[in-house]
């Protein structure tokens, strides 16, 4: 069943509409990461359903009841939710114990009861020995678990995550973001992720939904978001990528002079003719230097440009006969040089088809 | 659903949307229009009420331009102004000259005991202005002032070495008491600058001394003119000095004149007309200081690679230390030394002799003076009820404007700030003018008084407040209220333990100024409602200098033991940080 529902919920400051008629679902357990460039609105978003922002229109709906309309809003303390924030927001005046009882001591749970669930969410986050401690003599890393473990403690109705990991440094962030998906697999808390890390969207949530200028561009899992973007931003943003002009005519895509069964390129099966966008992942175009046999669409061209990444080659290749410029990957003893004849070999399958 | 959550289910809140806005917005709404009212009643009434009675004819109430031509009528009236107003550029000039070097020396290199140069600026800055007057007095009256009759004893000549009794006498003992404001504004913005700006000098061929002249010091020229500006400003508001002074030396300036308009008979209008050209300026430079502070690119703050090194000086550390010592011995030491001399003497002029110890003059202040004990009483009783009233406004103002409670919250910042652009003197007679007759008849009494110190450090109080406010993350408050707390709840939990230290710091900056206010006081006071300043003023008058040493002691020691708690609760430099 739906935990967590968002219908048409819109943000306006005055004529600018940072949160526009977006509608998200959410399912018990379920770990959904809000990704975007910053101002998308995704924090704004976050921030209604915490119940820290009266929506102009739209609804937030807790399993099935309201708790947020324009002009009705339940306030962030009736919510029964919790929340880590980007600057953590660990309170100095009180011990790492006293952090993390504090909601319990709000739910009026007994003293010994409140020392062992402390105690014991403590152990899961590897503070145990450090209770005692006061957050300024803690680390970042440190303080951040503390976060954890006193959103985690109360049991919320949905967890909710803005940023959380961008004031850590790199090593760290890679780290916290494994342990938070640990602690999610641990107790399948209903969880909203804010970031617009991409690789943090990816290793930590079930579904992301991608969101651009208010509005969400497209929700899935994301392996999916990254072979089948249906929109021109969600191509761009998660990954990299070729976006291509090509045509749809009779059933058939083309570009560069090559053509394609539209039917075989997702997304395109049932488009209407006409100027279409195709988006390439560079890992899913074959690069050789002999014109390779079978009968995919090939396409011959010069290297322009090489860089080494250290995991792949990156090259970018001058495609024969139009000015079309495609990025294509290759492992590293794969080496071209810049002029050398290339074949660029293509998979209809690991494309799409972006609006 | 798979399990219920440990938590009461979220309420329906469809029931009456009119209701259910009422209540989370009365509160706030009640109490920001509460505060407006309060403002309004502490800050902008008097002010209206001044300029309002500039234009009338007294008694009538009848439109009139009669004030201002009585004002500057006389070329003595307009001389006092202009007379200020030199003051006032005498006194900042040498302020710059004293403190810059000071604060250089300080921030940038490797001279010798930076803390006593510490204690001198605090002690500069704690000793009230009327008091270092009288020291000065002490020093160098033209005919037995210490330093005049050593003078003469070691020359054989007639002349004095210096008459305080002039208008450069004046200018100086000025400048000794407000150079502290010059050496916390540079020294601050000495600390910004990076030592990589100076090696940068450093490579290119400059020694030292061209670093110092053509990279650090026009780096924090703004900061250096924002000082000039707030002393300049001290010393054409201030009470103490020029009527400890400047009276007997006949040099008639601005407050002065103010002041004999309050003799009887009182003539408010013609004061509160001759009092808004020193109100003007004042707000005029202050906006000019602003702007010159608010100048980006200026003052380089280079976040990364700041590494300070302190220059090395070598021998020439021990010139900087004498500079500084210098300043220190005229502006605290000697004149303290001649205070606490005379405060202990028979008769001052004898110096330190056996016979010319005696207790006497503090035991009639203690048990015999019928004033004395009292005033001591009321300074402390004022300051600490202005200081809790200017605390608590300021808390709750700030705590709106920062968390954006309320639209127009700004507007409630705008006006408590607003006495900052206010001389203290100004700010007197606007409450006398608005206050002190029926239907409020307010004069004379501790009310009126404790009103008046209340708005005229709201800045103060309010600038304090805002900036432990905005050092509490709004997340801190949030991540109590999503785990359930309500705002009030969450404030008592959280922000109320984090901002309670700053907070003490501010409310004993208020009440160690409010306990030395002069100007605002003397117009107010009334028989049995005077404070230590002004009975100290009263006691100059009278001529009786070892009374009036002890008495300043006993001030001092009033002050001195709040200035230890600050100290002690709230941290060493609680005076003297910036904002």
């Amino acid at each position: 069943m739906s935990r967590l529902s968002i219908q048409g919920l819109t943000k306006a400051y005055g004529p600018n509409r940072v949160v526009d008629r977006i509608d998200l679902t959410l399912q018990e357990g379920e770990f959904v990461s809000l990704l975007g460039p910053s101002g998308c609105g995704k924090t704004t978003t976050l921030r209604m359903i915490a119940g820290f922002v009266d929506p102009n229109e739209g609804t937030i709906s807790l399993d099935g009841q309201a708790i947020s309309a324009p002009g009705a809003v339940l306030p962030p303390e009736k919510r029964g939710m919790s929340m880590i924030f980007q600057s953590y927001a660990i309170w100095p005046n009180m011990t790492v114990a006293e952090n993390v009882g504090f909601g319990l001591k709000l739910r009026k749970l007994g003293a010994e009861e409140i020392r062992r669930r402390v105690a014991e969410i403590l152990e899961v986050v590897q503070m145990g020995h450090l209770a005692a401690r006061y957050p300024a003599e803690l680390s970042g890393g440190q303080q951040q678990r503390v976060a954890l473990a006193r959103a985690i403690v109360v049991k919320p109705a949905v967890l909710l995550l803005d940023e959380p990991l961008s004031n850590l440094d790199a090593n760290l962030r890679e780290e916290m973001r494994f342990e938070i998906r640990r602690l999610h697999d641990e107790f399948r808390i209903t969880t909203v992720y804010v970031t617009h890390d991409q690789a943090e969207a990816m290793a930590t949530s079930d579904r992301i939904a991608v969101m651009n200028a208010g509005r969400i561009e497209q929700v899935d899992a994301p392996h999916m978001l990254y072979t089948r973007p249906r929109t021109r931003f969600v191509a761009g943003f998660i990954g990299r990528t070729n976006l291509l002009q090509a045509q749809l005519r009779n059933g058939e895509i083309g570009f560069g002079g090559i053509a394609m069964q539209a039917g075989q390129v997702p997304g395109a099966e049932a488009a209407a003719g006409g100027d279409i966008l195709v988006s390439v992942r560079p890992q899913s175009i074959g690069l050789h230097r002999a014109r390779p046999d079978g009968g995919g669409p090939v396409l011959g061209g010069v290297v322009a440009q090489r860089t080494f990444l250290g995991e792949t080659w990156d090259y970018v290749v001058a495609a024969d006969g139009s000015d079309l410029r495609l990025r294509a990957t290759a492992p590293p003893l794969q080496v071209h040089d810049v002029g050398e004849r290339v074949w660029l070999a293509f998979d209809p399958q690991q494309m799409a088809m972006v609006v | 659903m798979s399990e219920a959550p440990a938590l009461p289910h979220p309420a329906a809140p469809a029931r009456g949307r009119l209701a259910s806005r009422l209540a989370r917005l009365e509160p706030v709404s009640l109490l920001w229009v509460l505060l407006i009212a309060i403002l309004l009643f502490l800050v902008a009434f008097p002010l209206g009420k001044l300029l309002v009675v500039s234009f009338e004819t007294r008694n009538t109430g009848a439109f009139t331009l009669m004030n201002y031509v009585s004002a500057y009528g006389r070329s003595r009236y307009v001389d006092a102004l202009v007379n200020s107003l030199l003051l006032g550029l005498l006194s900042a000039t040498m302020a710059v000259v004293m403190a810059v070097p000071m604060a250089w020396a300080v921030s940038r290199t490797d001279m010798p005991f930076k803390g006593l140069t510490w204690a001198v600026v605090l002690g500069a800055f704690i000793l009230p202005p009327y008091l270092s007057a009288v020291g000065w007095i002490l020093l160098a009256g033209p005919n037995s002032g210490f330093l005049n009759i050593a003078w003469r004893a070691m020359t054989g000549l007639e002349g004095p070495l210096f008459n305080v009794y002039s208008f450069p006498g004046l200018a100086l003992v000025i400048a000794l008491n407000a150079f502290p404001l010059v050496f916390i504004f540079v020294k601050s913005a000495l600390d910004l600058v990076s030592s990589e700006m100076e090696d940068a000098a450093n490579i290119l061929g400059a020694g030292t001394w061209t670093a110092m002249r053509k990279v650090s010091l026009p780096l924090v020229w703004p900061a250096i003119m924002a000082g000039f500006i707030i002393v300049f400003l001290e010393a054409i508001a201030l009470f103490g000095t020029p009527a400890i002074i400047g009276i007997p030396a006949r040099i008639n300036v601005v407050t002065t004149q103010l002041w004999q308009f309050f003799e009887y008979p009182v003539r408010v209008e013609v004061a509160a007309a001759y009092a808004m050209p020193l109100l003007l300026i004042t707000a005029g430079m202050i906006v000019v200081q602003k702007l010159l502070l608010a100048r980006k690119g200026f003052v380089s703050q280079t976040g990364k690679g700041g590494e300070r090194r302190p220059i090395k000086l070598g021998p020439w550390r021990w010139v900087a230390f004498a500079w500084c010592a210098v300043v220190g011995l005229m502006s605290v030491i000697a004149p303290l030394m001649v205070l606490l001399q005379a405060s202990f003497a028979r008769a001052w002029g004898r110096g330190l002799a056996w016979d010319n110890l005696t207790l006497a003059n503090y035991r009639l202040l203690i048990f015999e003076h019928d004033m004395a004990m009292t005033s001591i009483w009321n300074t402390i009783w004022f300051s600490a009820a202005a200081a809790t009233i200017a605390v608590v406004l300021a808390l709750l103002i700030a705590y709106i404007v920062a968390r954006r409670l309320m639209p127009f919250g700004d507007a409630l910042g705008f006006l408590a700030m607003a006495p900052f652009v206010i001389p203290g003197i100004v700010m007197a007679i606007g409450f006398y003018a608005a206050y002190a007759s029926p239907p409020f008849a307010l004069y004379g009494t501790a009310t009126i008084i404790i009103l008046a110190f209340a708005a005229r450090f709201l800045p103060i109080a309010y600038a304090n407040s805002a900036s432990a406010i905005r050092a509490v993350h709004p997340e801190m408050e949030e991540a109590a209220r999503i785990l359930g707390s309500g705002r009030l709840h969450a404030i008592r939990m959280v922000t109320a333990p984090l901002v309670k230290k700053a907070l003490l710091g501010g409310w004993l900056i208020v009440f160690i100024v409010a306990s030395r206010e002069l100007s605002a006081a003397i117009f107010l006071v009334g028989p049995r409602t005077r404070t230590m300043s002004v009975l100290l003023y009263d006691l100059s008058e009278a001529g009786n200098f070892e009374v009036l040493a002890a008495f300043g002691g006993l001030l001092l020691v009033v002050t001195m033991v709040f200035v230890g708690i600050g100290m002690k609760l709230v941290g060493r430099d609680f005076m003297l940080r910036r904002n």
